[in-house]
Order: C-alpha cells, then structure tokens, then sequence
C-alpha cells in the first residue's frame, strides 16, 4: 500500500511536469510527448506503472474491507470534532473518484494517442487533443474536480506512506505532515494550471487560433 | 444539575441489545461521571429495577478499567483523562447524554456497558514481555541509558491498556495500544533484543483476534487518556517491517 502509493506520488511528479511544457510552447509539449513515446525507459516503466496502480488499488480494497469487519455494531453518535482529518478517513471514496477520472482520462488521451501508437496507426495530435478537450467548459470543471480529489488524497497519503514504512517519529511527524501539504498543493495547483490557461486562453484571448496555425504548421 | 441519559442496555453477550431512557436529577456539577452513573443506580435499585453494568476501578484514572463511548467520545468530552476523571460540570444543564459500550468485534459487550477486553491480554501473551536472561537485579545506574531514551520508553509504558484508542478508531485499529508496548521496550536495553520479534508477534495477534489495519487517521492519539503519540506506531512499523524483511 504504502509502497505502491509512494511510487504513484513520483509518478504523479513526473507526469505533471511534461503537463507543464503545454504552457511554454506547442512544440515544447508535442516534444515531450515524442519522448515519451520513444524512450525506452519509459517504454519499461509504462508496464511497472499498470502494475503499480492495480497493487495500490487491490491493497485498498482488501484492507478497506476488512476494516469494515473490525466494528459490527456501528455508534449511534459519533463526535465528528475528533481530531483526525477528513481525507484520512475518506481514502478510498477519494481514491474511487481519482480511479473514475483514469478512465476518463484513458478514454480521452490514451486512447486517442497511445493506442493508435500500439495499433500501429498515426496518433491524435496531442496539443489539438488539449484545445480541443480544455475548450468544453464540463470537462474542465471534471478536471478540475479530479484534481480536488486527488489533493485530498495525497495530502495525506504523503505522510501516512511514511508512517507506514516506519521512517518518521516525533520530530518528523509535523514536518512530514506540512511537506505533505506543500507537496499537495504544488502537485494540484500545476494540474490546474492547464485547463484553466487553455480554456481562458482558448475563450477570452484568441489562443485558439494561434494554436492552429501552429499545429498545422507542424503537421 | 438535571440530565436525560440514553444507555445502551444488553442482558448478556448473546442478547439483543437497545437504548433506555433515564432521567437524573439533583446531580452536583463537581459529581463525577461514574458518581452520577451509581447515583442512577441506586435510583434503579431502590425502584427494583436491575441497575446498569458499567466497568471501573481505580477511579483516579491508572488502572483503565472505565470505559464508556459518551456522546460520541472515547471517555466523554474532556482531553487527557479516563471516564472516571470527567465531572458532570463538563456538561450542560438538561443535556441528553448517550452512552454506549466500546465497539469493536474483538471486544464483545458482556452486559450493558461492560465489555470484554481479554484481546489485550492476549496480545501482551504474544510478546509483550522480556524473555532474554537479564540477570540479577543491578545496582541503580549501572546501565547507561540516555535521558531521550528513557523519557520515550516512560512515555510509552503509560499506556493502561483502557482500548479507547480501539474504540475510536474507524478501522477498530489496535495499533496505538501495541505501538506503545513495544516502544517501551525497544527503547531500553533489555527490550531491545527481542524488539522486531516482538513486534511481529503482536501484530500477528492483533490481525487474528479481528482488530482493524491501521490508516493513520489519528484519531487513536487525539482521544488517548495517556496522550500516547502515533510516532510510537511509526517505531512499531518500522520493527515489524525489519522483522519481516529478515524472514
Ligand atoms: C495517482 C494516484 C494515486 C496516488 C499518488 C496515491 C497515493 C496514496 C498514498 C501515498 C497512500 C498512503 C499509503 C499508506 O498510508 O501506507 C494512499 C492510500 C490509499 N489509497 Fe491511494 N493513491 C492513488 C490512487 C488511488 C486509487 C485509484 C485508489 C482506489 C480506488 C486508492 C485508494 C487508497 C486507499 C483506500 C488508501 C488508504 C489505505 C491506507 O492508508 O493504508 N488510491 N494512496
Ligand atoms: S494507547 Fe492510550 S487509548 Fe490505547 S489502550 Fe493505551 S492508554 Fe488506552
Ligand atoms: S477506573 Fe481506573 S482509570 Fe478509570
């Protein structure tokens, strides 16, 4: 769990960063994507990240189970006031909705893109994908509230994957607990960056128009 | 002092249980919570009626025999203390005040408010002990142990093995509980040696008696009498993992 869900986190790092160059320049981002699809250690990595995922997903299911079994006869009150924090206790819905969102998300881009790649076919123009994805008001505000989940989730999945694996103690514990959060935050704030720069960009400041010119210039 | 209380009352293990109403009046703000609950029962028992089973001993808050999930808190609203140590000035004139047993598959309610928490007694059977010959009794100070060292073992064996962590856990995690048995030995000389055994074997029991997995929500440490620390759970996973990594 704690293993699985550390690996995701660097994952997350590195997939937000190539998110990123779509903010410099088309030819930035479509050259990123180029070495994602070429490289090998990426080639290798593509596999281990499936099973990362599918490890992280069955631990979360197998203990969220059978912590339901450990209390039969549930509170009749219960003070919500007790100091844990709410994302603690929601991990799993907070994972669920992270989970509905990849599929979304592999509908939508990986489809489009890496499996055209696998079928041996010419893939989707990945900067067109952006503009023509991030223009739809709906799918932003999905994105957007994908990127909430997540928040919450790694707010405290950072800290607790280090409690888990015993590397923390009292002293650690608060600067784990504010790392977590900055880390969350930095993570969350750079995914919301691109919808809301191409849909402000596409609606209110012609940079659909720009786009297009390019992208058919590179293509 | 005036107060409406609704408790959980069970005959026995097998029985089904149910919430009665009870009205107490004319308790003083300084009574404590366990002096207003025998109050009541005196009430009960003058009126010939079977008075309510609850659990306590001590009474000054070491033993942690008390017990009792109060309004939705593990040893009521009060921080850092057992039930026994909460007084009735915490509460509000006329409150409804809702009482019920530790709820947990390992810990079975016996009668009303009683449960049974043999499942401590078991894990402390699987290892938490000192097994190693550590010979003769030493004169004072003749083991160095460093000042840091000490005051975290002491701070760990303050634990009194009361189960409000266990019942205030979601997952009905034992964790807090074990954690802090085993900081206090890995912290000390003698305890060392068998500390990632130690480790192991406790939470192997815990898993078997139908104790939760631990998710790091905090809630353990938040309403703990004893103020023990999750930092201790952090020293626990990180014996069991060593413990797991050399089989
Ligand atoms: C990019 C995606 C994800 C990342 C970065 C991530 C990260 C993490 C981390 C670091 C933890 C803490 C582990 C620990 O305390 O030992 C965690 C816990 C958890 N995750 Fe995820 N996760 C992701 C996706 C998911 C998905 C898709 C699900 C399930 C549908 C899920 C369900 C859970 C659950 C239930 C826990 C709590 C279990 C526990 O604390 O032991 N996560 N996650
Ligand atoms: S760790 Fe705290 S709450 Fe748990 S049994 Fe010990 S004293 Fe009670
Ligand atoms: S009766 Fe001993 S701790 Fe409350």
């Amino acid at each position: 769990m704690s293993l699985s869900g550390l690996f995701l986190m660097i994952f997350l790092v590195v997939h937000v960063s190539l998110n990123l160059t779509a903010l410099f320049s088309s030819k930035a981002y479509l050259a990123a994507c180029e070495f994602m699809d070429t490289n090998l250690l990426v080639q290798v990595m593509v596999p281990v990240l499936a099973l990362g995922f599918i490890v992280h997903i069955i631990c979360s299911i197998i203990v969220t189970l059978r912590n339901q079994t450990a209390r039969p006869v549930k509170y009749l009150v219960v003070n919500k006031a007790a100091a844990s924090s709410w994302a603690s206790k929601n991990m799993f819905v907070l994972g669920v909705i992270v989970l509905g969102f990849l599929g979304l998300h592999f509908f939508h881009f990986w489809a489009k893109m890496q499996l055209q790649h696998i079928l041996g076919q010419e893939g989707a123009n990945a900067y067109n994908l952006l503009i023509e994805l991030f223009s739809k008001w709906y799918y932003c505000v999905l994105y957007i509230v994908w990127v909430i989940a997540l928040y919450f989730h790694i707010s405290h999945g950072f800290w607790s994957a280090f409690q888990s694996i015993g590397i923390n103690n009292s002293k650690w514990l608060p600067r784990l607990q504010i790392i977590a959060k900055i880390y969350a935050i930095v993570v969350t704030l750079a995914f919301i960056s691109i919808p809301i720069y191409f849909f402000f960009g596409i609606h209110f400041f012609g940079l659909q128009k720009l786009i297009i010119y390019h992208v058919q210039l590179g293509s | 002092m005036k107060f409406k209380l609704k408790i959980w009352r069970q005959k026995n293990a097998k029985a089904k249980g149910y919430f009665e109403d009870f009205d107490v009046d004319n308790i003083s703000p300084d009574t404590s919570f366990l002096e207003m609950l025998d109050i009541l029962n005196n009430n009960l028992i003058s009126a010939g009626k079977e008075p309510v089973a609850f659990d306590h001993d001590c009474r000054e808050g070491i033993c942690g025999m008390c017990s009792l999930y109060i309004n939705g808190r593990a040893h009521g609203p009060d921080e850092d203390i057992t039930t026994c140590q909460l007084h009735m000035r915490k509460f509000k004139d006329g409150d409804l005040i809702t009482v019920e047993p530790w709820r947990s598959a390992a810990f079975p309610v016996v009668k009303d408010l009683v449960v049974n928490r043999n499942a401590f007694d078991q894990i402390l059977q699987a290892g938490g002990f000192v097994s190693v010959n550590t010979g003769g009794v030493p004169d004072g100070n003749t083991i160095p142990i460093s000042k840091l060292d000490a005051d975290e073992a002491m701070d760990a064996s303050a634990c009194i093995g009361c189960g409000a962590c266990v019942a205030t856990c979601k997952n009905g995690s034992a964790m807090l509980f074990v954690a802090a048995r085993v900081s206090a030995l890995a912290k000390l000389p003698q305890g060392k040696v068998e500390a990632q055994q130690r480790a192991k074997a406790m939470v192997a029991k815990m898993d078997e008696l139908g104790f939760g997995s631990c998710t790091n929500t905090q809630a353990c440490q938040a309403e703990c009498p004893k103020g023990i620390s999750i930092a201790h759970i952090a020293r626990l996973n990180r014996e069991f993992l060593c413990a797991k990594l050399k089989d």
